[in-house]
């Protein structure tokens, strides 16, 4: 579904990616992991086409996006979906009129349509009813949910998850991971969920990839991670610091 | 010192130019939108009714002041010389080529062009701007384009406005309060007045109107760093926009005066 080919990506004067190669199987949940400033969100966003790399190939479906025109990747973004990590949502549209917003782009006109569809994918994410909040008077978790709602509405063949629980309580992070491993055998989507959250990955997760400066340093199935005995894998896993207390 | 000076003096044109090119670009990027993408109609309207309907009021206290206490001041002077017939004129020739679209615009930049700035400011931190882009929405015909066609549509209008208030209140003021006959001021007024008069008023309406909304909207697009960020972006939007719409001014009114020469004649 997605090949990464040697992808290079500089912001300002740091080296972010230095030489990304990854494959992403179709109807796979696919996990990128690493310390925070790694530069997973950063690779999460040239899968979307959002950064434009500096070399590299990013392959979705037979098509290299690299290289691609604002204006051209508007079919590509209608396959892949995002969920940004605030959420991203319009904040003067009702949870009704952000879900509705792809629909009414993608030149849907009948107004019952786009109804049923907006019920359909906030019961999606157990935000039934909820149509006429505003952003504003939702928790983090339920932006988040409301943020799912709107990438999934349109049905995109991969969903990209930008650290979905980053900044939610306990509950609601065994909430959101659970949402996503339904969506992804609902729809059957393949999907890409970056994160430094490790319950997350493992119970998401088909496959972990390790971003580590700016390279891919481990990809594995959860168990082959777990079996790791690499020092720089186990001390993130068992969320170890390598700096002295002294 | 000599190094200093001139590398302070190139960086600042350099930024100049810099900006002045990130400007044309956003200017070339519109117009390809206007081209290529389907109009947003039911944002254009929205678009209109906030920029155009909802500055009519600033629009008209400014012109109708500006032209009353601008008609008191040249009685003032010309009524010691003995040219009172011809404050009519004096005020609807300077609010037509220079004080109606300045004032509109200026109006307008701290109006419209702050929350121009501030909103799309606040949408590109708030990663808005990206979440259109992801939903395959291209920010520049769902952002740009309503809000540029809604300025240039408007401002004209708005400057029509201005102008026609300011010699209504100048009227009022000079033959009502100071006593100026009638028949003279509207006379002199009129044969004064031309065609060009208006044109260039209009034009210069047009021009303003582009510069407001891509200063604007450049500023809301770089906007970064947060709340910070958006609170300078309409600051930097409205200081920006009236400097460049009071010097753009200066050559605008030489170079239309080649075009559109005042007087009658």
């Amino acid at each position: 579904m997605i090949y990464v080919t040697d992808l290079h990506k500089k912001l300002g004067e740091q080296q972010v990616l230095s030489g990304i190669s990854l494959n992403i199987t179709r109807g796979q949940t696919h996990v990128i992991l690493g310390r925070s400033g790694c530069g997973k969100s950063v690779l999460l966003k040239h899968l979307v086409g959002l950064l434009q790399p500096d070399s590299g190939k990013i392959v979705i479906d037979g098509e290299d996006i690299a290289n691609l025109r604002e204006r051209q990747l508007g079919r590509i973004r209608k396959r892949v979906g995002i969920l940004f990590q605030s959420g991203a949502l319009f904040d003067s549209m009702s949870a009704a009129e952000n879900i509705a917003f792809p629909l009414r782009e993608a030149g849907i006109k009948d107004e019952e349509v786009i109804r049923q569809k907006v019920a359909e994918a906030l019961e999606m994410v157990d935000l039934g009813g909820e149509q006429e909040k505003m952003p504003e008077n939702l928790s983090g978790g339920m932006r988040k949910r409301l943020g799912l709602a709107r990438t999934i509405v349109s049905r995109p063949a991969c969903i990209l998850y930008d650290e979905p629980t980053t900044g939610l309580d306990p509950i609601a992070t065994d909430s959101i991971n659970r949402l996503i491993r339904r969506l992804q055998k609902r729809l059957n989507a393949t999907s890409v969920v970056v994160t430094h959250d490790m319950k997350t990955a493992f119970h998401t997760a088909d496959r972990i990839a390790f971003l580590h400066e700016g390279r891919i340093y481990f990809d594995g199935t959860p168990k082959e991670l777990l079996a790791a005995k690499d020092p720089i894998l186990v001390d993130f896993i068992e969320g170890r610091s390598t700096e002295s207390e002294e | 010192m000599l190094e200093f000076i001139l590398h302070s003096v190139g960086s600042t044109v350099l930024r100049l130019l810099q900006y002045v090119g990130q400007l044309a670009f956003l200017a070339r990027e519109t117009a390809i939108s206007i081209r290529v993408a389907p109009l947003r109609w039911g944002l254009l309207l929205r678009q209109l009714a906030e920029i155009g309907f909802r500055s009519q009021l600033v629009v008209v206290v400014t012109g109708a002041f500006t032209g009353a206490v601008f008609s008191a001041q040249t009685y003032f002077q010309f009524h010691r010389l003995g040219m009172d017939s011809a404050v009519g004129a004096v005020v609807a020739v300077s609010l037509f080529r220079e004080l109606g679209p300045v004032l509109t615009a200026l109006m307008l930049s701290g109006r419209v062009g702050a929350s121009i700035a501030a909103e799309i400011g606040t949408m590109k931190v708030t990663e808005q701007i990206e979440a259109l882009r992801a939903l395959g929405v291209h920010p520049i015909d769902y952002l740009i384009v309503p809000r540029i066609l809604a300025l240039i549509i408007s401002t004209p209008l708005l400057v029509a406005e201005c102008i026609g208030l300011g010699i209504g209140a100048g009227y009022l003021v000079a033959t009502q309060v100071l006593g100026v006959s009638k028949a003279y001021y509207l006379t002199n007024m009129l044969s004064f007045t031309t065609g060009r008069d208006i044109k260039m008023a209009l034009i210069k309406g047009f021009a303003f109107a582009g510069l407001i909304g891509f200063i604007a909207c450049e500023e809301g697009l770089k906007t970064s760093q947060g709340a910070a960020g958006v609170g300078r972006a309409p600051t930097q939007a409205v200081v920006i926009a009236s400097l460049v719409i009071l010097i753009s001014n200066f050559f605008l009114s030489f170079l239309l005066n080649i075009f559109f020469p005042a007087g009658t004649y």
